[in-house]
């Protein structure tokens, strides 16, 4: 026991002063500086002036697949419809989707080849958009995202409000 | 020197568990600290997606147009009218000249309110359009799950 003691008395006392003044500045500096920040995403849309998608003719073109968003009197959804059917909601429009691009994924594929011309009502809120996008553009399966249609374009604005 | 160590009177406090915790908490707040510039507003309550995961890098010089749902833009920090969007397009489009680059090749990234009217939305991409803009990034919040 004596021995362990007068082992401990060599010990180098180290200056802990500096290190813990640089340690507390660096952590309030970072509790300062932090930004709680939201998780956001895009979508990402590549629509030149003047190429509709219909306008685009092409022999490797699939026909563009038409959905129609119409909107209520207050801006909510009125209806749906894909190619002139009417669809009940986002998931019957999901699936629809699935069962024309089929399985296969990849570079040429048909979910690559499709693309998607969406024609909105000019009142209608854009949160509705985003859903059908959500809907057209993938699934999430187990945690992972399966890519369906990537191009996504909008027909011109109609005018008035 | 080696009295003043050995005397068994003074206290000595055991910083170990300070040191520690303190450092912990430095490497939470290094960790969560985003460095990225963002452009982000309180008035826009985007909406929300499944597929809307945040993306790996900023993008590239983008342009962020954020859409309220009163109709009016957030253009850098400021509030306009939709009508003045166009004089500040044409500014970043001759800034984007004279360094050289093409407006084709940058991303306008539109931050629009849920409640936003989706012939607004197509307002800002036509004007966006008519500059000769052509990537567009529509942004979402990203939704958890069900």
């Amino acid at each position: 026991m004596a021995h362990k003691k007068s082992q401990l008395s060599d010990k180098i006392d180290i200056n802990m002063t500096p290190m813990i003044d640089v340690v507390f500045q660096l952590m309030s500096f970072f509790m300062c500086t932090l930004k709680i920040v939201a998780p956001e995403g895009d979508f990402d849309i590549r629509m030149p002036l003047g190429k509709s998608a219909s306008a685009v003719v092409d022999d490797q073109q699939v026909p563009p697949i038409r959905v129609k968003l119409s909107a209520g009197p207050d801006g909510s959804l009125a209806g749906i419809a894909m190619n002139g059917n009417p669809i009940a909601d986002f998931n019957e429009l999901q699936r629809k989707v699935v069962s024309l691009v089929g399985k296969g994924r990849g570079p040429d594929s048909l979910a690559d080849k499709t693309e998607v011309e969406m024609d909105c009502d000019y009142g209608l809120k854009y949160a509705n958009v985003v859903r059908a996008i959500t809907a057209i553009s993938g699934t999430v399966q187990d945690g992972q995202i399966v890519e369906l249609i990537k191009k996504i374009k909008f027909t011109p604005p109609k005018a008035g409000k | 020197m080696a009295k003043k160590t050995s005397d068994p009177s003074s206290t000595e406090i055991d910083m170990t568990p300070m040191i520690d915790m303190t450092f912990q908490l430095i490497t939470f707040f290094m960790f969560v600290m985003n460095f990225s510039e963002a452009e982000q507003d309180d008035r826009i309550q985007l909406p929300m997606s499944q597929l809307a995961k945040p993306v790996d890098g900023p993008v590239e010089k983008p342009i962020t147009l954020q859409l309220t749902n009163k109709g009016s833009v957030i253009y850098a920090g400021e509030l306009i009218g939709l009508r003045d969007v166009s004089g500040y397009l044409e500014r970043e489009k001759s800034v984007m000249i004279d360094a050289g680059k093409e407006p084709n090749t940058a991303t306008v990234i539109v931050r629009a309110d849920g409640a936003a009217k989706t012939g607004e939305v197509q307002d800002i991409i036509k004007i966006c359009q008519e500059k000769g803009f052509e990537k567009f990034a529509l942004r979402a919040k990203y939704d958890e799950g069900r």
